[in-house]
């Protein structure tokens, strides 16, 4: 029986063939239903078009008339080893929020290519994105291999040029495949067209990706989601971030300083429960009576996180309004919600790397801040490659989202 | 924590995210076996006793069999239940016999909670919706807003990172939640047999014919099959090549039909 998850996001440039290629997978692990399939080749006839795999994610109207992903989708399917969530994500740059939403759930990327166009503003965009918001696994595929006769010499020339990129932003993808989607060579099956290729399959790279990291070892994080009164009982609901957290442990509330012992943990129909693990929602009630409420964080007290005066931050703005650097802005990060002002940001191309400005006072659509925030309020957070649930965030403004990133470091701890 | 358990905490941390963030908050329940499974999972959420009403949209062609469910599990929960219908609609003469299955799922479902919306200023329905259902309903958010007209903009729906939700939003308008997106059909049934969750008649077989998808009787038909007790359905959704909602009419009456109707606020 299959029992780990995995959730993988496919991005890369609009008409490089991801929607093609999920439709192509799904249809050769069997993972399509009879009606879905009728459905599908009716919805294609209606357009006086062949079967496209691609109306599988594509279910709006307006994405299979015009051909174009507009909304990320997630579709499951399985393989021995486990259940997988494909996120397809849209290419086209005027979707990159819709882009980023399925990103952001997704514990691995395959970056598609196509082998005829090579590396594309979006292919580039998309990678950097990834890497800003923390997936740090990936594979490539080199999609539409037909088109170039299935030439070795230019498989290789490709893959250099992608490698010598992707290693400027700190990404190392796993494998490097060379494909056709629509055939579905080396997708499942091992493409005869190309004998010269004897790495992974894509079905075989996919199952060495590694789950999530356990952060069971890592330091108590427990931030407070609410506080419910049941009965006579104070009950503080959260879920646990990382470390574990057990009756009888010894906590500190951050950042309201407060110390005090967990008394009993709270799980509906389970009486006993002593501790709990990282993803767990959870209820704990306290040994001294504190007022504690959202947003609080209970840490280890032999290792509390800082609580920050300024955060240095990376942060990719997709609001369609620019940000202007007086603006004020909210930061969401955990249960935490708290006002922030900017002292300092520079833009820089989200496609290229380069910096635009330095110390702006303007950041347009689609470019990355590199932001130094302070925040109005004491703030618990932690640079990303520690903690990862503490180190992301997004921002708001007039209570729409406008900005997504992690945390690079803290200074001048309170 | 195994996959069940991944997908049960996944949902509870959502539900609790609703309820901080609209106290003024509604759960959904068709009585099917979705909706009960997120009517299960809101009672471990807040330790048993549900801090909010359950609605129940009543459009009075609902097999006998979920009244009687329903009127059971009510009290048993002591669930603070509010049935509502489109009176002036039914009044009109609106019915199967007579009018599209559109037009009976616009006026009888869609706008009987839009006038429920309106008169208990409800803030965010929570809804037992999947993503595996239907092609449509894999396009939506966790958090996903309705204007006053229901109107679902799906071309620019919010930016949903990690866990982070939308904030409130404008006096006349609600959030849908959806706490079961992630499960799939396989999930729920595994999760009602580990949990035991009680679950509606319609779905056993009888006679070689179960009901897998429940809604208004005269657009609902069965499917063939033996499956007579969970362990069985479990059996045939693994094998099984058919959609979970291909017994449901309303949603095939054109090829974008689910688009449409959700598009007017159905769930």
């Amino acid at each position: 029986m299959t029992t780990e998850d995995l959730s993988f996001v496919i991005v890369g440039h609009v008409d490089h063939g991801k929607s093609t290629f999920i439709g192509r997978l799904l249809h050769d692990t069997n993972s399509l239903n009879t009606d879905r399939l009728e459905e599908l080749k009716a919805a294609c006839f209606a357009l006086g078009r062949e079967l496209e795999f691609s109306f599988i994610t594509d279910h709006l109207q307006e994405e299979r008339e015009q051909n174009v992903t507009i909304d990320t989708t997630q579709i499951k399917f399985k393989t021995d080893k486990r259940n997988y969530t494909i996120i397809d994500a849209p290419g086209h740059k005027e979707f990159l929020k819709n882009m980023l939403t399925g990103a952001s759930q997704a514990e691995a990327a395959v970056l598609l290519v196509d082998a005829h166009e090579g590396i594309q503003e979006q292919t580039k965009r998309h990678a950097t994105l990834l890497h800003l918001l923390g997936v740090r696994q990936m594979m490539v595929l080199l999609n539409k291999m037909d088109l170039i006769e299935f030439r070795q010499e230019r498989f290789d020339q490709l893959k250099t040029e992608l490698l010598q990129f992707l290693k400027t932003i700190g990404i190392m993808p796993a494998h490097v495949i060379p494909l056709v989607a629509k055939d579905g060579d080396n997708c499942v099956l091992r493409s005869e067209r190309m004998n010269w290729y004897t790495g992974a399959t894509f079905l075989d790279a996919l199952d060495q990706f590694t789950c999530k990291n356990d952060t069971a070892h890592k330091p108590l994080r427990y931030p407070i989601q609410d506080v419910y009164k049941i009965a006579d009982k104070r009950i503080l609901v959260g879920r646990v971030e990382s470390g574990t957290i057990c009756q009888g442990q010894e906590i500190v509330f951050l950042p309201s300083q407060k110390h005090t012992r967990v008394a009993s943990i709270e799980v509906f129909g389970k009486t006993n429960k002593k501790e709990a693990a990282p993803g767990e929602s959870i209820g704990i009630t306290l040994a001294d009576p504190l007022f504690i409420e959202r947003g609080e964080i209970a840490c280890a007290i032999d290792a509390p996180p800082p609580i920050a005066k300024k955060i240095e931050a990376h942060a990719f703005w997709f609001s369609p309004h620019a940000f202007e650097k007086k603006d004020r802005i909210r930061l969401k990060l955990a249960t935490q919600d708290v006002q922030c002002q900017v002292e300092k940001v520079d833009r820089i191309d989200s496609s290229t790397l380069n910096t635009i400005e330095k110390d702006a006072t303007l950041l347009h659509t689609a470019e990355i801040g590199k932001f130094i925030l302070v925040p109005e309020k004491p703030l618990v957070l932690e640079p990303f490659d520690q903690i990862e649930e503490l180190g992301r965030f997004v921002l708001e403004k007039d209570g729409e989202p406008c900005a997504g990133g992690i945390v690079v470091s803290t200074h001048g701890t309170l | 924590m195994d996959h069940l358990d991944t997908l049960e905490n996944k949902s509870i941390y959502i539900i609790r995210e609703a309820y901080k963030k609209f106290p003024n908050m509604g759960l959904l329940w068709s009585i099917g076996k979705d909706s009960t499974t997120l009517l299960w999972l809101c009672r471990k959420a807040f330790f048993g006793k549900l801090p909010f009403p359950v609605i129940h949209i009543d459009t009075t062609f609902k097999f006998p069999e979920m009244y009687t469910f329903r009127d059971h599990y009510a009290k048993e929960f002591d669930l603070n239940l509010i049935v509502t219908k489109n009176q002036e609609a039914l009044d009109r003469g609106i019915n199967y016999a007579t009018h599209d299955a559109i037009t009976c799922c616009d006026e009888l479902k869609t706008k009987a909670l839009k006038q429920l919306i309106v008169q208990k200023k409800f803030k965010a329905i929570l809804v037992g919706i999947r993503r595996d259902e239907h092609g449509i309903r894999a396009k939506e958010r966790v958090f996903s807003p309705r204007d006053e007209e229901f109107t679902w903009d799906y071309k620019n729906q919010p930016t949903e990172l990690w866990d982070q939700y939308k904030s409130p939003i404008n006096p006349n308008a609600h959030v849908r939640v959806h706490p079961l997106l992630h499960w799939t059909e396989l999930d729920i049934w595994e999760y009602i047999r580990r949990e035991q969750i009680p679950i509606n008649e319609l779905y056993f077989a009888k006679n070689g014919k179960r009901y897998r998808s429940l809604g208004c009787m005269p657009i609902t038909k069965p499917i063939d099959s033996t499956a007579a007790d969970i362990d069985a359905i479990i059996q045939e959704l693994k094998t099984t090549k058919k959609a979970e909602r291909a017994g449901r009419s309303q949603d095939k009456e054109s090829a974008y039909a689910m688009q449409k109707l959700r598009s007017l606020g159905y769930m």
